[in-house]
């Protein structure tokens, strides 16, 4: 051990907010703590029972009053700072929660015992995330089985990772660097093995790293390779004669149900639609689309989203 | 009181000594020492887990055990404390001993019920007992979904079951002291003249009864999920896998201040007789403890603020739970008032209940930290959960306990146990306890996560200052094993009242008698009528 650390490093954009909060708890803290300390040591020695120190205490309406203003004042004192925190706490919550809109996505499915990392490029890593500096990334997340928890203490961000649903995580490196990532949700045997590193790279850097990982073609690529594969384009393709919502132009629009409601076609609607599809019909469709579950695993489904998210740009009516 | 007649008269202890006397008691006192004697053994099963966690934990490389042994020492560790330990300790011993005792009641309401509530806990603990003996559980002490139900393969269902079983002994005790606070004050026993471990009962017994039929159904439905395979909690057979986490929580929230409002009681009535004091604002100590126990319903969501609840929800939680932690705070505060002017004495019923004070408050104070919505995202899953819960639960609950314990060990036993020991053990134990915990802060903010039996080298020098402090709070906890034991062959006799104390437990003799009282007593006193500016011994 060559130096002890009190504090991680903070190479994050929210990070120095995160720590202000823990440094205000921190004092607020040592001071409450101190100051009962210092009083319990006062009175233990001051009122010991051999001591012949004055005891007695002013009774009647006027100490009643005392009294009364005294547990008022340390039910509103602290009150009043534990509502200052919240709010202070749950803004810096907020913008973790809130994803920017410039995000880079980054697609990872945490499966027993491993995380698997996807670029839209189509560069694919295990236990290693590469990503550039102070640019913003988004991961995309999901599980192929029990609930994970990707973590990363150098970034002060975690967000858990559930099987059947998508979950996002963003963060803006500040420097470069590797960091360490944890698995932070207890997953079985080899949960403590569940980790990995982020290397934080200049973007040049980052380009080249990307330029030089074998890929077989972008996500994009891949996806429309699995539509035609799971036979999707058979119905959803410009050619199909079948009575099937055509995509283009659908990733992140809202779409008419059925019954009533409207959704937004993002990530969990298109997973649903594939997975179950009798979930959210689209109005004006017969619910005939089999569910494609056990036959198409979440990393081909996250290609199949970013295939369709590739045809977001592709206007209305254009075949391709 | 002419405590001398008395102690003529046979004791709950002499009354009868055939093991099968013991076995069909309807005697809350003798229930009391059954329930003593298992959850004591409970204790050191859970607590020898914990040694060997902390063991393996000294290095960052799993020497010990394989990491399947690990996840199952911690599972068990967890099961164990919790709910064979934590969950009962202080409602079923303290409390059957005492809550009749101190309102002037000759039984609780329901005798036969409280033995029964015995019972079941010990089947309970064998059903937990025997799924370690078969090959132990690897779920962790929370059983989350989906991997409990379809993706462990070891004995869960033994361990789930133990703990169902269980729950039924802690809604019987609940219910049985709900009715007989009600109804079974002796005369002149008002209810704001009830000592403030009675309020801290009544407000446990209320959790107990309205949580625990919650966690018996999540139980329930992860077997069904499991044998059955209806989707509940699992994603793949159409069910939702955050909806445990929330049916779970609505029971486990409540369970910590199951565990530490009887603690908060134990800590009054242990002050105000040392302090000789009354008890600064009693009644608002009885509110808070209600409140607490009130507002603990609604705060569960807080174990969740990074499962991919929404921020709205998580946003009200957060709000909820610096709510909840004002009468956490109102009660320090008060403890401490109750010194001024006091005239205070420090036996070790006393070093126990201020150790438990400094304890709790930085447990306490560690919560907001948690409840901090931006701030517990770096804080959820790490070792500083693990100290803030541990601060509360065992800095706090079993600090008061232990207190509890030999504050009244005279009135249970009729012996003296050797002051002194007891004081060098409730130092050793507060020593130990925060040299083991107060690294797990530092570590847990540097992200070291929970329930990892392997971890980076820079965490090493914080996990060895842990596991050193874990040998001197062992040594802390097992000392009194060995003087207490003593005391009951060769310690002194002990009188009715050794310390002077108010309350009607002290009014009877020690031991009491089979019917704990010769006359139903009638109260005219306040509680804690305590007076400083008297005589010493007053």
């Amino acid at each position: 051990m060559s130096h002890v650390e009190f504090f991680p490093a903070a190479a994050s954009t929210i990070a120095g907010s995160i720590d202000n909060i823990y440094f205000v708890w921190l004092a607020l803290s040592a001071v409450i703590a101190i100051a009962i300390a210092v009083l319990v040591v006062i009175f233990a020695i001051k009122y010991r029972r051999s001591s012949t120190a004055d005891r007695t205490v002013a009774v009647g309406a006027r100490y009643e009053h005392t009294m009364h203003r005294i547990e008022v004042t340390w039910t509103l004192v602290p009150l009043i700072i534990f509502l200052a925190m919240f709010l202070w706490s749950a803004n810096a919550y907020y913008e973790s929660a809130t994803v920017p809109h410039d995000a880079i996505p980054v697609y990872v499915v945490g499966k027993q015992w491993m995380w698997h990392i996807e670029h839209r490029g189509g560069q694919r890593e295990i236990g290693e995330l590469h990503i550039p500096v102070g640019r913003t990334i988004a991961l995309v997340m999901t599980s192929q089985d029990v609930i994970h928890s990707f973590s990363i203490p150098g970034f002060r961000v975690k967000q858990d990772v559930l099987p059947g649903r998508y979950t996002t995580l963003w963060f803006k490196a500040t420097r470069t660097g590797d960091f360490r990532w944890f698995c932070t949700q207890y997953c079985g045997t080899a949960h403590s093995l569940m980790i990995g590193r982020v290397f934080v790279m200049e973007p040049g850097d980052f380009d080249r790293w990307l330029a030089v990982s074998d890929t077989e073609g972008s996500m994009a690529a891949k996806g429309a390779r699995r539509f035609r594969q799971f036979g999707c384009s058979g119905c959803h393709g410009p050619s199909a004669n079948v009575h099937a919502p055509r995509l283009e132009g659908l990733f992140g629009k809202p779409v008419q149900l059925q019954d009533g409601r409207s959704v937004i076609a993002d990530e969990r609607f298109i997973r649903d639609s594939v997975f179950l599809p009798n979930k959210d019909v689209p109005a004006n469709y017969e619910p005939i689309m089999p569910s494609f579950r056990g036959q198409i695993d979440e990393e081909q489904m996250l290609e199949i989203i970013e295939y369709l998210k590739s045809m977001e740009n592709v206007p209305q009516g254009v075949q391709r | 009181m002419s405590s001398i007649s008395v102690a003529q008269h046979e004791n709950y202890l002499t009354a009868d000594f055939r093991l099968w006397s013991w076995l069909t008691t309807l005697d809350h006192k003798r229930i009391a020492v059954l329930y003593t004697v298992s959850i004591t053994l409970l204790f050191f099963i859970g607590g020898a887990a914990a040694a060997l966690i902390r063991l393996n934990l000294l290095t960052p490389y799993s020497e010990l055990v394989s990491i399947e042994t690990y996840n199952k020492l911690f599972t068990m560790h967890g099961v164990i404390m919790v709910w064979f330990f934590l969950i009962p300790s202080i409602p079923t011993t303290l409390g059957n001993f005492l809550v009749p005792l101190m309102i002037g009641a000759r039984d609780l309401a329901f005798p036969r019920l409280n033995l029964l509530s015995w019972y079941l806990y010990v089947i309970g603990a064998l059903f937990a007992i025997e799924s370690l003996i078969a090959g132990g559980v690897d779920t962790g002490w929370t059983f989350y979904t989906p991997f409990s139900t379809m993706f462990s393969n070891t004995h869960v269902f033994a361990a789930v079951a133990g703990v169902f079983i269980a729950g039924f002994s802690s809604i019987l005790t609940g219910l049985n002291f709900i009715v007989t606070i009600h109804e079974m004050r002796a005369p002149g026993l008002s209810w704001f003249r009830l000592p403030l471990f009675i309020w801290a009962m009544y407000a446990t017994s209320l959790i107990l009864v309205l949580a625990t039929p919650v966690l018996a159904m999540t139980l329930v439905l992860i077997a069904v999920e499991h044998f059955f395979r209806i989707g509940v909690f699992d994603p793949a057979l159409g069910g939702d896998p955050l909806l445990f986490q929330h049916l779970f929580w609505f029971y486990s929230h409540p369970a910590v201040y199951i565990m530490i409002v009887p603690a908060m009681g134990v800590a009054s009535e242990i002050i105000g007789c040392f302090a000789r004091n009354r008890i600064f604002g009693y009644r608002f100590m009885a509110y808070a403890m209600l409140a607490i126990a009130a507002f603990g319903f609604v705060v569960w969501g807080h174990h969740m603020f990074v499962s991919g609840q929404s921020a709205y929800a998580g946003t009200v939680f957060s709000l909820l739970t610096f709510l909840v932690s004002v009468p956490s705070a109102i009660k320090v505060f008060n403890w401490t008032a109750t010194l001024y002017k006091g005239r205070i004495s420090f036996e070790a019923p006393m070093l126990y209940a201020l150790g438990f004070v400094g304890l709790f408050t930085i447990g306490g104070l560690t919560g907001l930290f948690l409840a901090s919505l931006g701030l517990d995202v770096q804080l959820h899953d790490t070792y500083f959960v693990v100290a803030h819960f541990h601060y509360i639960m065992v800095g706090g609950a079993v600090m008061a306990f232990f207190g509890g314990i030999h504050f009244w060990w005279p009135k249970v036993t009729g012996r003296m146990y050797s002051d002194a020991w007891a004081r060098f053990a409730a130092i050793v134990t507060f020593v130990g306890f925060n040299l083991t915990f107060f690294p797990q802060f530092i570590v847990g903010y540097l992200g070291m996560p929970r329930r990892y039996p392997e971890y980076p080298p820079e965490f090493q020098l914080w996990n060895v200052l842990s596991s050193t402090g874990a040998v001197i709070l062992a040594l802390g906890y097992a000392l009194p094993l060995f003087y207490l034991f003593r005391s009951l062959r060769d310690g002194p006799t002990a009188p009715s009242n050794p310390w002077n104390a108010k309350g009607l437990e002290w009014q009877t003799s020690s031991p009491p008698l089979p019917e704990n009282f010769l006359r139903t007593p009638i109260v005219a006193e306040e509680p804690y009528s305590y007076s400083s500016d008297g005589p010493s011994h007053g």
